[in-house]
Parts: structure tokens; sequence; C-alpha cells
């Protein structure tokens, strides 16, 4: 059997970094995306915020955002930011195979 | 809408009633301006009553909660109104108290909002006697209302300063979640170098976390600390409470809406229009007029029964101050964001798109004019409700 690990080099990323055809991700590849944003090793908490905003996506068609995630997933703000350090946001979603979330403007 | 429906519907069949908890209507583009005492207390209010014609019913009462499913309202002073159409249009507040220690000690007194109008003017009193400092404008939490207000705030409030000989005791700076100037790139680079050429700093990716009111510091969630002789805060934007007590919002209190018909997606009788809706349309005085439009044709069709065909297109179009006179103006909607260019007569203007003007400055000025006399009776502007791309080019350098 081939390795099911990714080269993350011949990968096709959208504008903003992230994976350009959700069906590209698997587990192994969240854990190279993990490593390459700074996020290191993946926990059952960051799987459990990952499965979240997938399961997510999947009725939204959105990321969402950070406050749906804290209210619905139980994981504090606080708790966010030492799981996914310097933003948040765009990590899980980066690492969760999706695209940035929409801004507001 | 009120304005617009009482011309159009039969008064022996309809009764138009509308709700509002507070007698006085504030021109609220008009807040930003009072800190600087270019505007007074008077000149951004005067009283709702003068804008309601006589044959609807006026009822001054908050709203305790709505009960769509049995086409109710309940209100505070215990009257219960039945409905066969509603239109919610309860807008957003600030929520200070959604960040640990925004309003404690400090709050009103080195902490100021300036999107009410008791923070506003709390502001322009701090401003009379302070002299000089760390001024730190922090934008808590997207989306908030006026996205480019916090902007013309950071622009005039160089302006009042260099005018008052004090800009070099006055550090400037902005501190925000996003990770540039403004959310869309083409207006966010060349807001961006209007910054710098004023020398106002800028701290991106800052979600802040709390405040420190005994070491006058605001942190982040991931403590990044920035440290203030002045805060000026544009706090969490949230609907109201009445629409959590009804169950129809989401985590902020908007209401989920159909973003081009205006139709609540819950209730097929209940519109939302402005700052009440989820959308991602700007959250603006210049949507929620485009928006009337549409909700208006909407509504109509929705009374004789015909499918709701008007479609709301994301338009906004606002000024945006610059400081000394001049100003900005942007035109956008949900697809295509501010772009350069002349409006609103193709390379005419009199307006100039996303770059610095004195008409605009004028437009800006002069628009008062236009919303106590035009827009809040329901006449119609001469300005058609969707975005036009005429006029407009896409810069070829593309900003990242």
């Amino acid at each position: 059997m081939e390795s099911l690990t990714a080269d993350l080099n011949t990968l096709s990323l959208d504008k903003d970094g992230h994976l350009a055809n959700r069906e590209d991700w698997s587990i192994d590849l969240a854990q190279q995306l993990a490593y390459t944003c700074e996020v290191g090793e993946l926990n059952d908490r960051h799987w459990e915020v990952i499965n979240f905003i997938r399961a997510e996506f999947e009725n939204t068609g959105d990321t969402p955002p950070i406050r749906r995630l804290t209210k619905q997933s139980g994981v504090s703000i606080k708790e966010l930011y030492q799981l996914f350090p310097k933003g948040p946001a765009k990590k899980m979603a980066k690492i969760a195979g999706l695209p940035k979330p929409k801004g507001c403007i | 809408m009120l304005n617009k429906l009482n011309k159009a519907l039969n008064p022996k069949e309809w009764d138009l009633v509308i709700v509002d908890q507070d007698e006085t209507h504030y021109y609220q583009p008009g807040f930003l301006f009072l800190p600087f005492g270019i505007y007074q207390k008077e000149d951004v209010e005067k009283p709702k009553i003068n804008f309601f014609p006589k044959n609807a019913r006026f009822i001054v009462s908050g709203i305790e909660q709505i009960v769509p499913d049995e086409n109710k309202v309940l209100l505070e002073n215990g009257e219960a109104l039945e409905y066969t159409f509603l239109i919610i249009a309860t807008g957003t507040e600030i929520r200070p108290d959604e960040i640990e220690g925004l309003n404690g000690d400090l709050w009103h007194k080195k902490i100021f909002d300036f999107y009410t109008i008791e923070g506003a003017l709390a502001l322009a009193n701090f401003f009379q006697t302070w002299e000089g400092g760390k001024l730190v404008l922090n934008i808590a939490e997207m989306p908030i209302k006026c996205p480019v207000a916090p902007l013309e705030f950071l622009f005039l409030a160089d302006d009042y300063f260099k005018k008052r000989n004090m800009r070099d005791k006055v550090d400037i700076t902005l501190v925000t979640p996003l990770d540039a100037a403004f959310t869309k790139p083409i207006a966010a680079h060349e807001l961006g170098n209007f910054m710098q050429e004023k020398g106002i700093n800028i701290v991106t990716d800052f979600s802040i976390g709390r405040v420190e009111n005994e070491e006058n510091k605001i942190i982040s969630w991931d403590e990044q600390e920035v440290e203030f002789d002045l805060l000026v805060s544009v706090p969490t934007n949230m609907g109201i409470e009445a629409i959590a007590r009804s169950n129809m919002g989401d985590e902020l209190n908007f209401i989920p809406t159909n973003k081009h018909t205006l139709q609540s997606d819950g209730w097929e009788n209940v519109f939302v229009i402005g700052d009440a809706t989820n959308l991602s349309s700007s959250k603006a005085g210049s949507v929620a007029h485009f928006q009337a439009d549409i909700l208006f044709d909407n509504l109509l069709s929705a009374i004789d029964g015909k499918p709701l065909e008007a479609s709301f297109d994301g338009h906004a179009n606002c000024f945006i101050e610059s400081g000394d006179g001049k100003g900005l103006l942007i035109d956008f909607n949900y697809e295509t964001e501010p772009l350069p260019g002349k409006f609103p007569i193709p390379g005419v203007g009199p307006f100039s798109l996303l770059k610095e003007s004195r008409m605009n400055h004028l437009g800006k000025m002069g628009f008062r004019w236009f919303y106590w006399n035009m827009l809040i009776k329901g006449k119609n502007l001469p300005m058609d409700p969707h975005m036009t791309m005429t006029g407009k080019y896409v810069p070829e350098t593309e900003h990242a």
C-alpha cells in the first residue's frame, strides 16, 4: 500500500494557503498541516475542535465563528488559544482542510 | 419603511403599528464628530414623532419577547400585539460587559466608546483637558456597526491633535483583531497607506481577552499586552437581548435572514432589516436604506401571495472622513470589494471612489441634511439600491 502521507508541496492550495480541494484532506494530512503552522502534535482536545468545525461546515457551508464554537463545543476561548496559538480561527480551519472563515464587514 | 408602507397600503385594510423603546431619534453617523466638537448634541437628535405618519400607531416601549409561532409581540409595558406581518429593525448595540474589565473602574473615565451618545459626549469632555499620551483604539471583535468608523475616528483624532498643536504628544495606535486596517484587500491597502502617512500605528491579529484597569493595559487571549493612557473601545456588537429571549437569533442575537429576499429564515411573515440581520453585508445605514427598497417590494409581494422577486445584493456606500476637510468614498456589495473610480456618474463623479478629496468630505457633511429631510421620511434618492460596476476599475497590482 502506498503511503497515505501526501506531499505537502504537491497539494493544490487556495489563495489563503488553505486546501483547495476538501477531498485531499485526511487525518494524516491534518497532522502534517498542524506541524507546518506551529500547532505541533494534535491531541484529543484538538480533534474535538477539528471534528466540530468540520461537522459545522457540512451543515452550514462555513467555518463557525469562534463565539459559536466556544458556546456549542464546550472549549473555552482561553483553551482555544492554547491549542492553536496566534490566530486559532484561521489555524483550525487550515488544519481541518476548510477555507479561511469568511470575514464580516 | 413605515412612511413607505403608509403610502402604499389601504388604511381601511391595514393597521400600521410601530414599537420603539426610545422617543428620540439619533443621527448615528454624527456620533463620530461629537468627541472632536465638530457636531454638538443638538445636531444629532430629534423627536421620532416628527417623522411618523399620523395614522400609524406609535407605542413607546421596549420589547419583552416576540412569539413568532403565534404571531405575537409582547411589550415591556404589558401589552400584547398580534401581527399579520412583522418587520424587525432592532439593530445592534455595544456590549462592553462581554469583555472582562472593559466596563470596570475606568469606563467613561479613561475608557470610552463613541457608538453611544453618552460615550461620545463623555469623550468630548475628556479631550477638553487631556494633555496627551497613548491613545489606543481597540476593536473587540467583528462584526461591528460601520466598520470604517474606527479608521475615521483615528484620522479625525490625528487632525484634531494637529490643530491643537499637540500631535507630537499623542501616540495613536489601532489594535485590531483583523490582519490589516480593513477587511477587504484593496481598500485595506489604501487605508493602511493613509494610516502610515499620518503616523498612526497598527497592531493586528489582536483578540482582546481582558482589560487590566489598574495597569492601564489591554491583554489578548494569547497574552499580548498593549498599554494605554486613553482607550477608545469598539466593544462586541450584539443584537438586543429580546431577540435572545425570543430564541430567534444566532450566538450574537442576530436573526438568520435570507440574504436576497430579507425574509427571516424561520418565519414567512417576518422580515428583517439593517443591523438586526445576520447578513454578511456591512452593518451600516446605507445598507439598511438599500434594503428598505427591496424589503418594501417583497413585503407587498408577500401580501399579494406572490413570489419574492426583489433581491438585495449587499450594496453599501460609505463616506470615510480622512481629516483636514477631506474624505474618501467606498461603494461595494456581497461580491465586489470597494474599488477605485468615480461615483455616481462614471468618469465624472463628482465623488472619487477610494481616493481622498474635498468633495467626498462635503458629501459626508451634506448627507446629514438628506438624512433628516429625505431618507427618514421615506422619500426616494436618485440612486439605485443595486450596486453598479460602471465607473469602477480593478487596480492592476493585486494586493495581498
